[in-house]
């Protein structure tokens, strides 16, 4: 029974990150402008070669989404941090768990949504040939972007309240998204790259065992996190 | 509002201060690693011919070896104090898993150090992406940041409670990091790179192993009681505050 | 408006002993006794900096204290801290809101934080004079409309411990009253309230007694309290 109000609770969570953020008038579009921004001078490190730009782009697009991701992140905690309102989401009864969740699912949607523009974005500017296999490669963004929303998230709970917090996020979430990104660019670049079918599902494979290992991990830590 | 004495009955007694510790059998302690580490070296040294391929640069390899060894030690302490610190909530416990973290971070330093200066005549290149060496480079990214957040946090609960989760979330990064990058050279097929260990080389690694033990229990003891001593005097400010009367 | 609760019982509603808190070096806390019974108000007194708010903020699970120990209807505030915050509700000086959300969706999103019916969103807009400003967003609210906010989501927490902290601030005579009937009521269903004030004016007719905080401690004063309260009422 109170699995359904923690569940109700994260609902609640993130219906109110979702819409306080797009009443905000700034964050989506500007998070995802930069996105662009990042997409295209990468366009001018690698190119004008299109071949070259081409094979890079895998990888360009997750780490356009990353950070880009990381401006998101922080301001998933603004709407609390900047009336105090975090006090009083760390007093409702009921498990922290639930604002973890809620918190989750807002960027998770978020996200989502900016990785869908990037990705049309980035086919356009790095003149990336579609596969046939597509449905696939969404499988892969999707668990990618579960694998950064997770970390993003969890690690956003501590910088966001601390000093330093554009230099402290990175330099914590960085490291820990190894094993995500790389899984999540080699699936991505051997479904473009056409030839490599099993080696996609191998590393898609391995996305989602990071996938759980590192949600579990996160679910169980964010309580010490969040309380103190 | 003119106030007035605190009443008769004093506060309740402060419980758990942290005293200085005593430092009388570390110091032997450390004169014996040190000793043990030049013995070690020297023994290593003497005993094993040059090798064939790398000469007397393969020496360097006494000290990266040992110290890649203590690399992947050292964030395991981090682990197992700040889960102690989780479960307990004891300062020192915090304090431990900080100063093991520091050294950590200077063997994985050492470590990366001579793997590029041993790296270069080998193979003529300063960086491989190989897995051990590409593991313990993202270890010390991620010993940076959990250094980092230690440095930016000024309250002491949000401190210890806050690099406990940072902590034990970065070791258990570190065998996924090594597996991932292995498993990444391995799909692009690429060679990895040679591990010689001569049999006639397994006793000066084995030796000196031990010695780069001592020497990091020995930095990790003597740097938590720098720590224990700051918050000694720190507990002394409090039990002059919370027993004061006036 | 507060739904009736259960009659006072014998355990103490607030029952500190030795409470003790630093920062960083600086003990703001040097052993805080208090008890408070239920059907009881308490006014919390002292000068800036003093660690009123420090208090609240321990009796009400936000802070741990590092000595000493408090217990709110019985419940460890340290080791049963759910059991504390399902009791307990806490206002803060700042109003702790979200201020591209309106008014009703402040408090509609309170409500399901706290297992409540939405139903009971409106009769508390109407309640603490914010029905008209409904579906505003709080972005636009004068700090006393917040504050009026803030108590609204007070009222649908329906706590047995009330802990305000200066919660007449920003507050005009229509507000203060609204407070303190708020106050009243719930204490006459058996509730109890810890209010932090720094001075007693507005809160006079509805404390039973205060106690102020000195240096860290419970500072026992030549005067009687209850005297200090009589003679801010008398003044109005």
């Amino acid at each position: 029974m109170s699995l359904r109000r923690d569940w109700r609770r994260a609902r609640a969570i993130a219906w109110k990150d979702l819409t306080a953020e797009r009443r905000s008038k700034a964050g989506f579009n500007a998070v995802t402008s930069l996105a662009i921004t990042i997409l295209v001078l990468f366009g001018f490190a690698l190119g004008p070669d299109t071949r070259a730009v081409r094979d890079a782009a895998p990888g360009v697009i997750w780490l356009a989404a990353l950070f880009a991701g990381v401006l998101a992140f922080n301001r998933s905690y603004q709407s609390e941090l900047d009336g105090g309102a975090l006090e009083q989401l760390v007093l409702y009864p009921g498990s922290r768990k639930a604002i973890y969740a809620g918190k989750l699912l807002a960027n998770f949607v978020f996200v989502a949504l900016m990785l869908v523009v990037i990705i049309v974005a980035g086919i356009i500017l790095f003149q990336v040939v579609i596969p046939s296999e597509w449905p696939s490669l969404l499988a892969i963004i999707l668990f990618g972007t579960i694998g950064l929303v997770t970390l993003g998230t969890f690690y956003a709970a501590m910088s966001s309240r601390s000093r330093a917090r554009e230099v402290l996020l990175p330099l914590l979430l960085f490291p820990m998204l190894v094993p995500v990104l790389l899984a999540a660019m080699e699936a991505t670049k051997a479904l473009l790259g056409g030839n490599l079918m099993s080696d996609a599902g191998a590393w898609a494979r391995l996305l989602i065992v990071f996938d759980v290992v590192f949600l579990a991990a996160t679910f169980l830590a964010f309580e010490a996190v969040i309380e103190v | 509002m003119t106030t007035s004495a605190p009443p008769a009955a004093g506060p309740a007694p402060i419980t758990g201060t942290i005293v200085a510790p005593r430092t009388s059998r570390w110091p032997i302690f450390g004169w014996f690693a040190f000793l043990f580490l030049i013995a070690s070296q020297v023994t290593a040294i003497v005993i094993s011919p040059p090798d064939r391929d790398m000469g007397h640069l393969e020496k360097i390899l006494y000290v990266h070896v040992p110290a890649a060894w203590m690399t992947m030690l050292a964030p395991l302490t981090v682990l197992v104090f700040g889960l102690r610190y989780l479960w307990k909530r004891r300062e020192q416990d915090d304090l431990l898993a900080a100063a093991a973290a520091e050294v950590a971070t200077t063997f994985a330093g050492l470590t990366l150090v001579l793997g590029m200066i041993w790296a270069r005549p080998t193979w003529g290149v300063w960086w491989t992406w190989d897995a051990r060496l590409t593991s313990t480079l993202v270890l010390f990214l991620i010993l940076a940041g959990y250094l980092a957040l230690r440095a930016l946090i000024d309250d002491p609960d949000r401190r210890a409670q806050w690099s406990a989760v940072v902590g034990i979330l970065g070791a258990i990064n570190v065998p996924i990091v090594y597996m991932s990058v292995r498993w990444w050279r391995t799909i692009h097929q690429i060679q990895s790179s040679p591990s010689t260990v001569d049999p006639a080389y397994v006793i000066g690694l084995r030796l000196n192993a031990f010695a780069f033990l001592f020497l990091m229990i020995y930095f990790i003891r003597r740097r938590y009681e720098a720590a224990l001593m700051e918050r000694a005097a720190e507990h002394a400010a409090r039990a002059a505050a919370l027993g004061s009367r006036q | 408006m507060a739904p009736p609760l259960a009659p006072p019982s014998p355990i103490p509603a607030v029952d500190a002993s030795g409470i003790a808190r630093r920062f960083g070096v600086t003990w703001v806390l040097r052993g805080i006794d208090l008890r408070l019974g239920a059907g009881e108000v308490l006014g919390l007194l002292g000068a800036n900096g003093t660690g009123k708010s420090t208090f609240l903020r321990i009796v009400g699970t936000l802070l741990r204290p590092h000595a000493g120990a408090v217990r709110v209807f019985g419940k460890d505030a340290v080791r049963d801290a759910d059991a504390v915050r399902e009791v307990v509700a806490y206002m803060a000086h700042a109003p702790g809101l979200y201020d591209n959300l309106t008014a009703r969706e402040n408090l509609r999103f309170a409500a399901e934080m706290l297992d409540r019916d939405n139903s009971a969103v409106d009769a508390v807009l109407e309640r603490v004079g914010l029905a008209d400003a409904a579906n505003e967003t709080v972005r636009a609210f004068s700090s006393g409309m917040q504050r009026r906010l803030a108590i609204g989501r007070l009222l649908l927490a329906r706590p047995r411990l009330l802990l305000l902290d200066e919660p007449y601030s920003n507050l005009d005579q229509s507000g203060i009253e609204l407070m303190n009937a708020i106050i009243s009521e719930h204490a006459e269903a058996g509730g109890a309230a810890i209010v932090v004030v720094h001075e007693i004016a507005p809160a006079a007719e509805v404390l039973h007694r205060t106690v102020t905080i000195a240096e860290g401690r419970v500072a026992v004063h030549p005067d009687d309290h209850e005297t200090l309260i009589s003679l801010a009422a008398s003044d109005r």
